[in-house]
C-alpha cells in the first residue's frame, strides 16, 4: 500500500504539484501497480539475474570521432530565457 | 575527564575528467575555455527523442586506469540514470554507473581502491546577482559545454589516516593518471576534483564514526587544510559530548569555515534504474589487450625498478617515482655519463628541489640534467667538496651553464693533496692550542672546530676526510 506521504515525497522528488483529488487517486492507482509486480515476487526466481536490457545487444560504442556542434543562435533557441550567451534559470540556490 | 584521542578515517572520491576527444555519450569535442554553448548537441542538451552512444576511447581509459589500480574488471557493466533535478543537468538524471560499475576493488600505493566508474560531467552555472538586468532575487547562468564530459570516479576504501596521507596519496594517483595519459589531471582547471568522507573514532577502535562528506576541494593544499579542519571540528564536537551529523559540507578556504550545503540534500533519493538507452558494455578479449598494450610504467613499477635495478634506498625510490617529472629528470642526467645513481638521486630530491621549490619541474629550470650529472661526479672524484659543490648549484640554478666552467672560473675546485691543504691544517692547530692539546690528549670529540677553521680559509673546498687524517697525522696520532 503506497500512503499519502510516500505519494508526495515522490512527486515532490519529480516536481510534480498534485491536488488533493490527485493524490488520492494516485494513491491507490500506485498501489495497484504495486500489487501487480507482488505476483512476480511470488514466483521462485533465486537464481535469475535480474533483467536490465530488454533487447540483446552489447557494446553499441561509438569511435571518438568529433562530430559537428550545434551553433549556439540554435542551441539556444529553445529556451525560455537567455543571457550572456547562455540559458537564464532560476538560481538553484534561491 | 580522560582525554580520548580520536583518529581520523578518511575515504577520498575523485572525480577525473577523460581527455578523450569527444564527450561520454556525443560528438561534441570537449571544450577548453571556448565561448559558452558552442560545444552542444541534441542528445547533451538532453532534447527528448535523442539517443546516447557511449564513447568507446573512454571505456579505454577506463580499463587502463581500472588496471593501473589493480582492479577487478567487470566482464559486463551498465550505465544507470541518477535521477535528481539540478540546472546543470538538463535531462533530470545523470548518467552513471551504479551496481555493475567498469571496475570493482584494486589498490594504490597504501590505499585500497573500493570502486572505479564512468559517468557524464554536468554543467557549468554561473549565479548572476540581482545587480542584473533580471527583477527577480537570484539567478543561474548555464554554460553547457561541460555538460556531456567523460568523467571516471574513483572511490577509495577508508583507508586514509590523516590530511598529510590524502594529500601525498592524490599526488601519487595524480602522476599515476597523467603516466597513463588518460586525463589533464589540473585541480585548478576542475579535471581532478576531490571530495573526502570523513569521520573519526577513539584510537584502538574498530566501528566507523559518523561521517561528513567534504565537497570539491579544487587544490592539493586546501585538501590538506580542509580535511585538518574538519577533523578538529568532529573532535571538538565529540570532546563535548555532543554527535556528529551526517551532511555534505562545504570548506572555504579563504575563512577556513566549514558550511553545510543544505540544498541538495532532499535530492539523496536518486531512483537509480538503468539506462534503457545505452547497451551493456562487454570487455572483449581485443579491448583488454589494447588497454594492457597502452599501459606505460607506472609509479609504483618505477618505484621498485628503482630499487632493484639502481640500488636507490627507499625513499629516494619513491620520491623519484611518485613525482614522475623528478624521476625523467633523474633518468636523464643518469643517462648522460658515469654518475653513481644514489647520489644524483640525493641531489636532485634534496639539494635541486630545495632550490627550485614546491612542485616545480627540473627540466624547466637552467640546469641541465648532464650539467647536475657532472657536478655530482666531479664530487664524487672529490675533485669538488660537498659544500662548494652547492655553490655551483646555486649558480646553475641562476644562470646554468657547464659546472666544471663554474668550479674554474670560481675557484671552487677542492684544495687538493696534503701539499696544499697541510699548512692550512697547521696554522688552523696554531690557531687553537687548547684544541690541539685536548685532541692531543685523545679526546676527539673537538675535531670539528678545526675542521670548520680549515673550511672557513679554505671556503669550503676542503675535503672533510682529508683534514682529519692530516690533523692526525700532524699531531703524530
Ligand atoms: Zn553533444
Amino acid at each position: 500500500m503506497i500512503d499519502r506521504e510516500q505519494v508526495l515525497h515522490v512527486a515532490r522528488l519529480a516536481r510534480l504539484e498534485l491536488s488533493e483529488d490527485e493524490v488520492s487517486r494516485m494513491s491507490s492507482e500506485l498501489s495497484k501497480v504495486l500489487d501487480h509486480i507482488e505476483k512476480i515476487s511470488a514466483l521462485d526466481l533465486d537464481g535469475v539475474p535480474a533483467t536490465t536490457h530488454v533487447v540483446e545487444v552489447e557494446n553499441a560504442l561509438r569511435p571518438d570521432e568529433p562530430r559537428p556542434s550545434l551553433p549556439r543562435e540554435v542551441a539556444l533557441a529553445s529556451a525560455p530565457a537567455t543571457q550572456d550567451d547562455g540559458f537564464l534559470v532560476p538560481s538553484p540556490q534561491a | 575527564m580522560s582525554a580520548v584521542e580520536y583518529e581520523p578515517v578518511i575515504g577520498l572520491e575523485i572525480h577525473v575528467q577523460l581527455s578523450t576527444r569527444t564527450k561520454m555519450f556525443c560528438g561534441c569535442a570537449l571544450s577548453f575555455g571556448e565561448p559558452p554553448n558552442t560545444r552542444t548537441c541534441p542528445v547533451c542538451l538532453g532534447l527528448p527523442g535523442t539517443l546516447p552512444v557511449a564513447n568507446a576511447e573512454a571505456i579505454h581509459y577506463g580499463l587502463m586506469i581500472g588496471m593501473a589500480l589493480g582492479c577487478d574488471l567487470a566482464p559486463r557493466s551498465i550505465f544507470h540514470r541518477k535521477n535528481y533535478f539540478y540546472p546543470d543537468l538538463p535531462k533530470g538524471y545523470q548518467i552513471s554507473q551504479y551496481d555493475e560499475p567498469l571496475c570493482r576493488g584494486g589498490r594504490l600505493g597504501d590505499v585500497r581502491i573500493h570502486r572505479v566508474h564512468l559517468e557524464e560531467d554536468a554543467a557549468k552555472l554561473v549565479h548572476v546577482g540581482a545587480s542584473g538586468r533580471l527583477h527577480a532575487s537570484d539567478a543561474s547562468i548555464v554554460d553547457f559545454n561541460r555538460g556531456g564530459t567523460p568523467l571516471a570516479e574513483i572511490v577509495t576504501e577508508p583507508d586514509v589516516r590523516s590530511a598529510e596521507q590524502a594529500s601525498e596519496w592524490l599526488k601519487l594517483l595524480r602522476t599515476t593518471l597523467r603516466q597513463l595519459g588518460v586525463s589533464d589531471v589540473n585541480m585548478e582547471e576542475g579535471s581532478l576534483r576531490c571530495d573526502a568522507n570523513i569521520s573519526v573514532r577513539p584510537v584502538g577502535t574498530k566501528e566507523l564514526g559518523t561521517k561528513t562528506e567534504l565537497k570539491n576541494m579544487n587544490s592539493f593544499r586546501f585538501i590538506e587544510r580542509g580535511i585538518k579542519a574538519e577533523v578538529e571540528r568532529q573532535i571538538g564536537i565529540l570532546r563535548d559530548g555532543g554527535q556528529v551529523v551526517q551532511e555534505t559540507l562545504h570548506y572555504d578556504p579563504t575563512t577556513g569555515a566549514i558550511t553545510s550545503l543544505r540544498s541538495k540534500e532532499e535530492a539523496h533519493d536518486y531512483r537509480y534504474f538503468p539506462e534503457p538507452d545505452l547497451t551493456p558494455v562487454s570487455i572483449t578479449q581485443a579491448m583488454l589487450d589494447r588497454a594492457r598494450e597502452a599501459l606505460p610504467e607506472l609509479p609504483a613499477a618505477r618505484e621498485a625498478r628503482f630499487k632493484d635495478e639502481l640500488g636507490l634506498n627507499g625513499e629516494s625510490a619513491r620520491l623519484l617515482a611518485w613525482r614522475a617529472e623528478l624521476g625523467d629528470y633523474f633518468e636523464s642526467a643518469l643517462s648522460s655519463n658515469g654518475v653513481e645513481a644514489q647520489p644524483l638521486a640525493n641531489w636532485v630530491t634534496n639539494e635541486l628541489v630545495q632550490r627550485l621549490g614546491g612542485d616545480a619541474d627540473p627540466a624547466e629550470s637552467k640546469v641541465e640534467p648532464s650539467a647536475l650529472a657532472k657536478l655530482v661526479a666531479l664530487v664524487g672524484e672529490r675533485k669538488v667538496t660537498q659544500g662548494a659543490a652547492k655553490q655551483v648549484l646555486d649558480k646553475l640554478v641562476a644562470e646554468g651553464g657547464d659546472p666544471q666552467a663554474i668550479v674554474e672560473a670560481e675557484g671552487l675546485g677542492a684544495v687538493g693533496g696534503a701539499d696544499e691543504l697541510a699548512p692550512v691544517v697547521a696554522a688552523a692547530l696554531e690557531a687553537n692550542p687548547d684544541i690541539a692539546e685536548r685532541l692531543r690528549g685523545g679526546d676527539m670529540k673537538p675535531i670539528g672546530v678545526i675542521v670548520g677553521h680549515v673550511m672557513r680559509e679554505t671556503k669550503g673546498r676542503a675535503d672533510g676526510g682529508e683534514v682529519t687524517r692530516l690533523v692526525r697525522e700532524q699531531l703524530g696520532l
